[in-house]
């Protein structure tokens, strides 16, 4: 029982932990501003976050996603230098989004291509075009859009905003909504899911809209703060939002998890562990580093969990 | 004459040429309970599957009220009344009651444009199910804290959200504690009583004349009994399932088995799998191993291997204590091992024939210090093997093993085998969907390895396989051996008496 206990709240432990170790070495670091500091910059990755939660939920995975935020970055980025306002330029960015979720989708359900290696191809097929696109040179953007990216209404800066609202939909849409509910059905056992009468590939398709969307928006938030678009803008951040979505409880295995608390939590969690290394003024060659262990950590204690429930309910079986 | 609300006019449907259903027809009764019995592949599943939208007859009709019924998907033959309540349970135990009940057709109200589902509206609907199965736990619970028995109370509720006017039970009571059991039949009289149509399968004969109305016996793809349950026994109902005399299709076995063991068991015991398990296979013996789907043969098969631990008790290979707990550890003292599934696990599907063959042994073929293989030895060897068992292939060097045959395929499997010259072979269902001259050729290698002096366990769920192969037949219940017969006390009857529980319910395994 304390070991069940323990793996379901491993990832709130394993952030209080690191919460009084960080603020042990350096008061700063648990000083307001600084906390506030925090939740900004993991905005954009909880919002990927958030999109790859629907995709794990059904066994699947995505890692396109840091790509998708570069392309659509660029073309957005290029509409706004070629003197387009804003607007239309900001709603082109959620548009590529949805285009490459879509790709993702049609390879997927429709030529039953395994969405590991379709997101691989779409992840070097995004960056070449987007570097292509670039001639590998970042783009700079009008203060404009850097406005955006700083503001803040009645208090609140303009990513935790966004952050709050996405969040907010798609919590709803996993736990209130039919779709959601077929979300965790089809994660759990795609074939039984077919045999209840539920449109599996519709489902699967949907959820890698919603990924492909979300990592748009994700770039969105995360451009409007930089005001630029390098040629890395994006990298590997599929693996951030996957770890954010693991340590926050969800399943690799599909099935399981959620987006509220569990992958905010974990994206803050990495978050934070990156932004105390800066303030205790650790090597920066060793941000890779721990950001890898904890990743690594995060697919290890999902593992461990599946083992351990797989455990209960074969034990429940036998004394049935 | 009342209306049948559900019938089967001349069913046949075959695989890759194999008939499994050959001319079935027969009806079910609105009001009344059919129950539908038959050996394991007598061809109830695939009847079952054609009903439910899992599968397409070759030919024949089946008509639901009088009208057509040609499901082409589960979810069809749902949406037309016909529900299932399967033997393993098709919920999610990730999601709650309520949510398992209506995940396709789930009550809405919209909140700011999201279609949300209504929870309230579901769970009082939920609770009126529940409560219409007679299950009183809240509908807000996961699936997966429920007991078996309460998880297929939630299946039937499933069925009456759908308003099926057929429930088909298969095997229901299997994973069923004596109470949930006579619950389950409460239950069951409940909805004859509505007027539905219900088909009841099972292997538990007890339990077949306490709710059925009626019965109908399949055996190999045909009708060969019914009527009323009345009219039925016990002893009436065994030999009709058994039917046919044994022909030829099993070769005289020469040689003896000789005194010394080649593999035993001591006590093996894992929880909630096998119970006890003590047995000695001599050299030169082939060893059955009885009993229905379920019963822990195949599970045992993979302790004995080494693929799944066992908690207690030992194995010995040849008189001496095995060495380690793998495969690995296995096949170096001497053990082999054909799986039920071979297509899954037994071999690999792209490779060519010699490549499969060799798998096992090829260690013993690399020599020197770079333990480079000699292929000169091992070609030589390799085509001994595939000769020993009647390989046919275009090819053996070039032909992926996938494109053979299911005897054929076998044959590579058991050839992998021989080339490594084991000493014990283990051999789960070496004959499940292969043609009869196959089968034939499989029965003669047996006898070859039993000549040869390799001791044999075969797992069998053709009783008239075991009854022609072995000198011994172990029958296995609910994860125990429950009698060893020799071959003077060997009989159809005898055996499928002591595979099914001897008492209606046969509740003396001991799970509840």
């Amino acid at each position: 029982m304390i070991r069940r206990w323990l793996t379901e709240w491993v990832s709130l432990l394993l952030f209080v932990a690191v919460l009084i170790a960080f603020g042990a070495l350096s008061p700063k670091f648990l000083e307001a501003d600084n906390l506030v500091n925090i939740l900004i910059q993991s905005s954009s990755t909880a919002i990927v976050a958030t999109g790859m939660t629907f995709v794990l939920l059904t066994a699947g995975i995505d890692l396109s996603v840091g790509s998708i935020m570069f392309i659509s970055a660029v073309i957005a980025g290029k509409m706004v230098l070629a003197g387009l306002p804003l607007a239309p330029a900001l709603a082109s960015i959620l548009a590529a989004g949805l285009a490459y979720g879509a790709v993702n989708a049609f390879f997927i359900t429709q030529l039953k291509v395994m969405a590991f290696i379709v997101t691989l191809a779409t992840l070097y097929i995004g960056r070449g075009l987007g570097l292509w696109l670039t001639q590998t040179r970042a783009m700079n953007l009008p203060e404009e859009l850097l406005r955006v990216g700083t503001a803040r209404v009645i208090g609140v800066p303009f990513p935790v905003l966004v952050l709050v609202a996405v969040v907010a939909v798609a919590h709803l849409a996993l736990t209130r909504t039919a779709f959601g509910r077929q979300v965790y059905a089809v994660g759990q056992d795609a074939e039984a899911a077919r045999k209840a009468g539920i449109n599996t590939a519709r489902i699967t398709a949907a959820v890698y809209l919603v990924s492909g969307l979300l990592a748009a928006v994700g770039g969105l938030v995360s451009v409007a703060q930089l005001g630029a678009v390098s040629p890395t803008f994006g990298s590997q951040r599929e693996f951030a939002a996957i770890a954010a979505a693991v340590l926050g409880g969800t399943s690799l295995f599909g099935g399981r998890g959620q987006v509220f608390p569990g992958t905010v939590l974990g994206a803050i969690l990495i978050q934070t562990i990156e932004n105390g290394l800066v303030v205790v003024n650790a090597d920066p060659y060793l941000y890779p580093l721990v950001t890898s262990v904890v990743i690594f950590l995060a697919v290890l204690i999902d593992s461990l969990r599946n083992r351990q429930l797989a455990k209960l309910s074969r034990r429940k079986m036998a004394l049935g | 004459m009342i209306e049948a609300m559900l019938e089967f006019d001349q069913i046949y449907k075959s695989f890759s040429g194999v008939p499994v259903l050959r001319g079935v027809s027969f009806g079910a009764e609105a009001g009344r309970v059919l129950g539908l019995v038959g050996e394991n592949g007598a061809g109830k599943s695939t009847l079952m599957n054609i009903l439910g939208g899992v599968l397409r007859a070759d030919a024949g009709a089946v008509r639901l009220a009088g009208a057509a019924h040609e499901p082409a998907s589960p979810a069809e033959a749902a949406r037309r009344g016909v529900a299932f309540i399967h033997q393993e349970l098709n919920l999610f135990p990730n999601l709650s009651i309520a949510e398992n009940l209506f995940i396709t057709s789930f009550p809405r109200r919209r909140l700011l444009g999201l279609p949300l589902v209504d929870r309230r509206a579901s769970r009082a609907r939920a609770e009126e199910l529940l409560a219409a199965v007679d299950l009183r736990v809240p509908p807000g619970r996961l699936v997966g804290e429920l007991a078996p028995g309460e998880r297929q109370l939630v299946e039937i509720a499933k069925a009456l959200s759908l308003d099926a006017r057929v429930v088909i039970f298969d095997e229901p009571t299997t994973s069923l504690t004596a109470p949930e059991t006579e619950r389950l039949f409460g239950l069951i009289m409940r909805l004859r009583g509505q007027g539905r149509a219900l088909i009841y399968i099972s292997h538990i004969l007890g339990d077949i004349f306490r709710v059925c109305d009626d019965v109908v016996v399949l055996r190999d793809g045909e009708v060969v009994g019914g009527g009323r349950a009345g009219e039925f026994t016990q002893e009436r109902l065994i030999s009709l399932m058994v039917g046919r005399t044994l022909d030829q299709l099993f070769p005289p076995r020469e040689s003896r088995p000789a005194p010394e063991p080649a593999l035993e068991a001591l006590g093996l015991s894992q929880p909630g799998v096998v119970e006890e398990i003590n047995f000695t296979l001599h050299r030169g013996e082939v060893l059955g191993i009885a009993g229905l789907m379920g019963a822990g043969r195949s599970e045992l098969a993979r302790i004995l291997f080494g693929l799944d631990p066992h908690a207690r008790g030992e194995i010995l290979i040849g008189g001496v204590a095995a060495r380690g707990n793998s495969p690995r550890a296995r096949i170096r003292d001497g053990v082999a091992f054909l799986s039920e599934n071979r297509r899954e696990d037994g071999m690999l599907a792209e490779a060519s024939v010699d490549d499969n063959i060799a798998l096992v042994a090829l260690p013993a073929y690399a020599r020197g210090g770079a333990a480079l293989i000699d292929r000169g030895r091992l070609e030589a060897d390799v085509a001994r093997a595939a000769e020993r068992v009647r390989v046919k292939s275009a090819s053996r060097a070039r032909q992926p093993v996938k494109r053979l045959s299911g005897g054929n395929q076998q044959k590579v499997v058991l050839a992998k085998w021989l080339l490594a010259d084991s000493a014990v072979f283990i051999l789960d269902e070496p004959t499940r969907g292969v043609d009869v001259g196959a089968k034939h050729e499989i029965y003669r290698i047996v006898n070859d390895l039993a000549g040869r002096g390799a001791g044999v366990l075969l797992i069998s769920s053709e009783i008239e396989e075991l009854i022609g192969m072995c000198d011994r037949i172990m029958v296995m219940r609910r994860g125990r051996i429950r009698a060893t017969l020799a071959r003077e006390a060997f009989s159809r009857e005898e055996l499928l008496r002591l595979a099914l529980a001897p008492e209606a319910g046969g509740n003396e395994g001991g799970h509840a």
